[in-house]
Protein backbone atom coordinates (compact mmCIF):
# COMPACT_ATOMS: atom_id res chain seq x y z
CA UNK A 1 0.00 0.00 0.00
CA UNK A 2 1.08 3.63 -0.74
CA UNK A 3 0.62 5.95 2.21
CA UNK A 4 -0.18 9.73 1.45
CA UNK A 5 -0.40 12.64 4.35
CA UNK A 6 -2.93 15.39 3.47
CA UNK A 7 -3.00 18.77 5.54
CA UNK A 8 -6.09 20.53 4.78
CA UNK A 9 -6.08 24.59 5.88
CA UNK A 10 -8.37 27.34 5.07
CA UNK A 11 -7.59 29.67 2.27
CA UNK A 12 -5.85 32.57 3.06
CA UNK A 13 -8.67 35.60 3.80
CA UNK A 14 -10.97 32.21 5.17
CA UNK A 15 -11.60 33.56 8.84
CA UNK A 16 -10.87 30.52 10.80
CA UNK A 17 -13.26 30.48 14.42
CA UNK A 18 -11.51 27.82 15.86
CA UNK A 19 -7.95 28.94 15.36
CA UNK A 20 -8.78 32.65 16.18
CA UNK A 21 -9.82 31.38 19.43
CA UNK A 22 -6.42 29.07 20.40
CA UNK A 23 -4.56 32.47 19.78
CA UNK A 24 -6.40 34.38 21.77
CA UNK A 25 -6.50 31.57 24.46
CA UNK A 26 -2.68 30.82 23.92
CA UNK A 27 -1.89 34.66 24.64
CA UNK A 28 -4.23 34.74 27.60
CA UNK A 29 -2.36 32.15 28.81
CA UNK A 30 1.09 34.31 28.96
CA UNK A 31 2.66 33.19 25.79
CA UNK A 32 2.83 37.15 24.48
CA UNK A 33 4.96 35.32 21.60
CA UNK A 34 2.07 34.02 19.81
CA UNK A 35 1.29 35.74 16.48
CA UNK A 36 -0.77 33.01 14.22
CA UNK A 37 -2.46 29.84 14.98
CA UNK A 38 -4.43 28.18 11.81
CA UNK A 39 -6.35 25.12 12.69
CA UNK A 40 -7.02 22.14 10.15
CA UNK A 41 -7.16 18.71 9.00
CA UNK A 42 -4.89 15.80 8.97
CA UNK A 43 -5.73 12.88 6.78
CA UNK A 44 -3.83 9.96 6.58
CA UNK A 45 -4.68 7.63 3.14
CA UNK A 46 -3.60 4.46 2.63
CA UNK A 47 -3.93 3.75 -1.42
CA UNK A 48 -3.47 0.55 -3.61
CA UNK A 49 0.54 0.76 -4.97
CA UNK A 50 0.91 2.83 -8.00
CA UNK A 51 -1.87 5.05 -7.45
CA UNK A 52 -0.66 8.06 -9.56
CA UNK A 53 -1.01 11.72 -6.93
CA UNK A 54 -3.18 12.96 -9.74
CA UNK A 55 -5.70 10.54 -8.37
CA UNK A 56 -5.49 11.71 -4.53
CA UNK A 57 -5.04 15.45 -6.23
CA UNK A 58 -8.78 14.48 -7.66
CA UNK A 59 -10.12 13.01 -4.60
CA UNK A 60 -9.02 15.83 -2.54
CA UNK A 61 -11.08 18.49 -4.67
CA UNK A 62 -13.91 16.19 -5.12
CA UNK A 63 -14.66 15.17 -1.56
CA UNK A 64 -11.96 15.72 1.28
CA UNK A 65 -11.74 19.44 0.73
CA UNK A 66 -14.13 22.41 -0.75
CA UNK A 67 -11.42 24.38 -3.00
CA UNK A 68 -13.82 27.48 -2.32
CA UNK A 69 -12.90 27.69 0.79
CA UNK A 70 -9.54 25.42 1.95
CA UNK A 71 -6.05 24.27 0.44
CA UNK A 72 -4.68 21.39 1.10
CA UNK A 73 -0.86 19.79 0.76
CA UNK A 74 -0.14 16.18 -0.34
CA UNK A 75 2.67 14.45 1.10
CA UNK A 76 3.85 11.00 -0.25
CA UNK A 77 4.50 9.07 2.82
CA UNK A 78 6.01 5.80 0.61
CA UNK A 79 4.55 2.27 2.10
CA UNK A 80 2.13 1.64 4.76
CA UNK B 1 -49.06 21.17 -5.71
CA UNK B 2 -47.00 18.43 -4.13
CA UNK B 3 -43.84 19.00 -2.31
CA UNK B 4 -41.25 16.27 -2.27
CA UNK B 5 -39.18 16.64 0.82
CA UNK B 6 -35.75 14.60 0.48
CA UNK B 7 -34.30 12.38 3.38
CA UNK B 8 -30.73 11.93 3.85
CA UNK B 9 -29.10 9.38 7.16
CA UNK B 10 -29.22 12.18 9.76
CA UNK B 11 -31.85 14.65 8.22
CA UNK B 12 -34.18 15.90 11.48
CA UNK B 13 -36.61 18.90 9.80
CA UNK B 14 -38.23 16.98 7.34
CA UNK B 15 -41.35 16.29 9.08
CA UNK B 16 -41.26 19.71 9.80
CA UNK B 17 -41.64 20.68 6.21
CA UNK B 18 -44.34 18.60 5.58
CA UNK B 19 -46.01 19.64 8.54
CA UNK B 20 -45.32 23.18 7.49
CA UNK B 21 -46.35 22.95 4.02
CA UNK B 22 -49.65 20.45 4.40
CA UNK B 23 -50.95 23.29 6.98
CA UNK B 24 -50.63 25.81 4.14
CA UNK B 25 -53.02 23.41 2.10
CA UNK B 26 -49.99 21.33 0.01
CA UNK B 27 -49.45 18.20 -0.66
CA UNK B 28 -46.03 16.67 0.22
CA UNK B 29 -44.24 13.59 0.26
CA UNK B 30 -40.61 12.31 1.60
CA UNK B 31 -37.95 11.42 -1.01
CA UNK B 32 -35.27 9.00 -0.18
CA UNK B 33 -31.78 10.06 -0.77
CA UNK B 34 -31.41 6.79 -2.45
CA UNK B 35 -34.33 7.47 -5.10
CA UNK B 36 -33.41 8.19 -8.26
CA UNK B 37 -36.83 9.85 -9.47
CA UNK B 38 -38.59 12.88 -8.85
CA UNK B 39 -41.57 11.99 -11.00
CA UNK B 40 -44.91 13.51 -9.45
CA UNK B 41 -43.49 16.42 -7.25
CA UNK B 42 -43.33 20.10 -8.32
CA UNK B 43 -41.19 21.48 -6.09
CA UNK B 44 -37.90 19.90 -3.89
CA UNK B 45 -36.95 21.06 -0.29
CA UNK B 46 -33.75 20.18 0.55
CA UNK B 47 -34.32 20.39 4.95
CA UNK B 48 -32.76 20.64 7.95
CA UNK B 49 -30.55 18.35 10.31
CA UNK B 50 -27.03 16.77 10.11
CA UNK B 51 -27.09 14.68 6.87
CA UNK B 52 -23.91 12.06 7.15
CA UNK B 53 -23.49 13.41 10.86
CA UNK B 54 -21.73 16.55 9.36
CA UNK B 55 -18.54 14.29 8.77
CA UNK B 56 -15.80 16.54 6.70
CA UNK B 57 -17.88 19.30 6.30
CA UNK B 58 -21.38 20.03 6.57
CA UNK B 59 -23.06 18.56 3.32
CA UNK B 60 -20.23 16.73 1.75
CA UNK B 61 -21.42 13.25 1.80
CA UNK B 62 -24.78 14.29 0.87
CA UNK B 63 -23.97 16.18 -2.25
CA UNK B 64 -23.15 12.40 -3.72
CA UNK B 65 -26.50 11.10 -2.83
CA UNK B 66 -28.20 9.18 -5.86
CA UNK B 67 -30.87 11.48 -5.43
CA UNK B 68 -29.06 14.38 -5.53
CA UNK B 69 -27.82 13.79 -9.84
CA UNK B 70 -31.72 14.25 -10.09
CA UNK B 71 -31.68 17.54 -7.90
CA UNK B 72 -29.31 19.02 -10.29
CA UNK B 73 -31.56 18.17 -13.59
CA UNK B 74 -34.38 19.34 -11.72
CA UNK B 75 -33.26 22.89 -11.23
CA UNK B 76 -31.40 22.73 -14.95
CA UNK B 77 -34.76 22.17 -16.01
CA UNK B 78 -36.03 25.46 -14.12
CA UNK B 79 -37.26 23.26 -11.42
CA UNK B 80 -37.56 24.86 -7.57
CA UNK B 81 -35.64 23.35 -4.78
CA UNK B 82 -35.13 25.09 -1.75
CA UNK B 83 -32.23 24.36 0.84
CA UNK B 84 -32.87 25.26 4.83
CA UNK B 85 -29.89 25.27 6.91
CA UNK B 86 -28.25 22.10 5.99
CA UNK B 87 -30.24 21.75 2.59
CA UNK B 88 -28.19 24.94 2.27
CA UNK B 89 -24.93 23.52 3.39
CA UNK B 90 -26.08 20.55 0.42
CA UNK B 91 -26.56 23.07 -2.00
CA UNK B 92 -23.08 24.91 -1.63
CA UNK B 93 -21.44 21.76 -1.73
CA UNK B 94 -23.34 20.71 -4.48
CA UNK B 95 -22.38 24.27 -6.65
CA UNK B 96 -25.32 25.04 -7.13
CA UNK B 97 -25.21 27.67 -5.22
CA UNK B 98 -21.64 29.60 -4.59
CA UNK B 99 -19.88 30.37 -1.61
CA UNK B 100 -19.38 27.91 1.66
CA UNK B 101 -20.89 28.05 4.88
CA UNK B 102 -18.19 27.95 7.67
CA UNK B 103 -18.01 26.98 11.35
CA UNK B 104 -19.99 30.64 13.19
CA UNK B 105 -17.42 32.76 14.35
CA UNK B 106 -18.21 32.80 18.39
CA UNK B 107 -18.01 29.18 18.05
CA UNK B 108 -21.15 28.75 19.46
CA UNK B 109 -24.04 26.87 17.95
CA UNK B 110 -26.91 29.57 17.22
CA UNK B 111 -30.60 28.65 17.89
CA UNK B 112 -32.66 31.65 18.34
CA UNK B 113 -35.38 33.67 16.31
CA UNK B 114 -33.43 36.15 13.76
CA UNK B 115 -34.54 39.26 11.88
CA UNK B 116 -34.51 39.34 8.25
CA UNK B 117 -34.41 41.73 5.97
CA UNK B 118 -35.91 40.74 2.48
CA UNK B 119 -33.95 42.13 -0.60
CA UNK B 120 -34.54 42.78 -4.16
CA UNK B 121 -33.62 39.82 -6.05
CA UNK B 122 -34.94 37.03 -8.45
CA UNK B 123 -35.64 34.21 -6.06
CA UNK B 124 -38.49 33.12 -7.29
CA UNK B 125 -39.56 31.11 -4.11
CA UNK B 126 -40.47 34.60 -1.98
CA UNK B 127 -42.42 37.20 -3.23
CA UNK B 128 -42.28 39.77 0.02
CA UNK B 129 -41.73 43.14 -1.05
CA UNK B 130 -38.43 44.53 -0.45
CA UNK B 131 -37.18 45.79 3.02
CA UNK B 132 -39.68 43.72 4.91
CA UNK B 133 -38.63 42.30 7.80
CA UNK B 134 -39.39 39.07 8.96
CA UNK B 135 -38.69 36.73 11.96
CA UNK B 136 -37.76 33.15 11.51
CA UNK B 137 -35.44 31.13 14.05
CA UNK B 138 -32.09 30.04 13.00
CA UNK B 139 -30.86 27.17 14.33
CA UNK B 140 -26.73 25.76 13.29
CA UNK B 141 -23.03 25.75 14.14
CA UNK B 142 -22.43 26.12 10.53
CA UNK B 143 -24.19 29.54 9.41
CA UNK B 144 -21.45 31.80 8.51
CA UNK B 145 -21.59 32.03 4.69
CA UNK B 146 -18.26 33.18 2.93
CA UNK B 147 -17.40 33.96 -0.63
CA UNK B 148 -14.72 35.30 -2.46
CA UNK B 149 -14.79 39.59 -3.67
CA UNK B 150 -15.60 38.38 -7.26
CA UNK B 151 -18.44 36.03 -5.71
CA UNK B 152 -19.52 38.48 -3.60
CA UNK B 153 -19.80 41.30 -6.10
CA UNK B 154 -21.60 38.81 -8.92
CA UNK B 155 -24.32 37.59 -5.59
CA UNK B 156 -25.00 41.82 -5.75
CA UNK B 157 -25.14 42.44 -9.14
CA UNK B 158 -27.75 39.61 -10.28
CA UNK B 159 -29.78 40.31 -7.45
CA UNK B 160 -29.00 37.07 -5.67
CA UNK B 161 -28.93 37.87 -1.80
CA UNK B 162 -32.41 37.12 -1.10
CA UNK B 163 -32.07 37.79 2.91
CA UNK B 164 -29.60 39.53 5.50
CA UNK B 165 -29.86 39.36 9.12
CA UNK B 166 -30.75 42.48 10.18
CA UNK B 167 -32.07 44.59 13.26
CA UNK B 168 -35.72 44.26 14.19
CA UNK B 169 -36.21 47.91 12.22
CA UNK B 170 -34.68 46.54 9.16
CA UNK B 171 -30.90 48.70 9.53
CA UNK B 172 -27.92 46.74 9.58
CA UNK B 173 -25.65 47.09 12.67
CA UNK B 174 -22.03 48.62 12.20
CA UNK B 175 -19.89 45.31 12.37
CA UNK B 176 -22.98 43.27 11.53
CA UNK B 177 -26.33 41.84 12.18
CA UNK B 178 -25.39 38.40 11.16
CA UNK B 179 -25.54 35.61 14.77
CA UNK B 180 -22.95 33.66 13.11
CA UNK B 181 -20.00 36.41 11.16
CA UNK B 182 -21.69 35.42 7.78
CA UNK B 183 -20.09 37.92 5.35
CA UNK B 184 -22.12 40.63 4.46
CA UNK B 185 -25.06 39.85 6.85
CA UNK B 186 -25.93 37.29 3.97
CA UNK B 187 -29.11 34.87 5.16
CA UNK B 188 -30.13 33.41 2.31
CA UNK B 189 -29.18 33.66 -1.71
CA UNK B 190 -30.61 32.05 -5.32
CA UNK B 191 -28.70 31.07 -8.44
CA UNK B 192 -29.04 33.20 -11.21
CA UNK B 193 -32.42 31.33 -12.50
CA UNK B 194 -34.06 32.35 -8.94
CA UNK B 195 -35.12 28.91 -9.42
CA UNK B 196 -32.92 27.30 -6.73
CA UNK B 197 -32.42 29.35 -3.01
CA UNK B 198 -30.83 28.21 -0.19
CA UNK B 199 -31.04 30.26 3.93
CA UNK B 200 -29.96 28.98 7.22
CA UNK B 201 -33.31 30.36 9.14
CA UNK B 202 -35.68 27.74 9.73
CA UNK B 203 -39.11 29.41 8.03
CA UNK B 204 -40.76 25.55 7.96
CA UNK B 205 -41.12 26.40 12.08
CA UNK B 206 -42.81 29.36 11.87
CA UNK B 207 -46.10 28.56 9.80
CA UNK B 208 -48.59 28.47 12.59
CA UNK B 209 -49.57 30.38 15.73
CA UNK B 210 -48.77 28.09 17.80
CA UNK B 211 -45.05 27.53 17.37
CA UNK B 212 -44.52 31.40 17.45
CA UNK B 213 -45.13 33.23 14.69
CA UNK B 214 -46.59 32.89 10.87
CA UNK B 215 -43.92 34.82 8.80
CA UNK B 216 -42.57 31.71 7.45
CA UNK B 217 -45.15 30.93 5.16
CA UNK B 218 -44.43 33.34 2.42
CA UNK B 219 -41.49 31.14 2.21
CA UNK B 220 -44.27 28.19 0.80
CA UNK B 221 -46.86 29.82 -0.61
CA UNK B 222 -45.42 32.05 -3.21
CA UNK B 223 -43.68 29.23 -5.12
CA UNK B 224 -46.98 27.10 -4.99
CA UNK B 225 -48.97 30.39 -6.41
CA UNK B 226 -46.19 30.72 -9.04
CA UNK B 227 -46.19 26.84 -10.30
CA UNK B 228 -50.60 27.56 -10.54
CA UNK B 229 -49.67 30.59 -12.09
CA UNK B 230 -47.71 28.81 -14.99
CA UNK B 231 -49.90 25.80 -15.42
Amino acid sequence: MARFEIYVTYKKGIFDPPGATAERALVNLGYDEVASVKIGKYIQLEVADGTPSERVREMCDKLLANPVIEDYRIETVGEA
Amino acid sequence: MRFGVVRFPGSNCEQDVVHAVNHLGFDAGYIWHGDTSLEGYDAIVLPGGFSYGDYIRCGAVARFSPVMAEVVRFTEAGGPVIGICNGFQILTEAHLLPGALLRNTGLKFVCKPTHLRVEESACQWLDLPADTVVSIPVNHNEGNYTCDAETLRRLRDNGQVVLRYCEPDGSRAEGGSAPNGALDDIAGICNEGGNVFGLMPHPERVVDPVTGGTDGQAFFTAIARRLAEVR
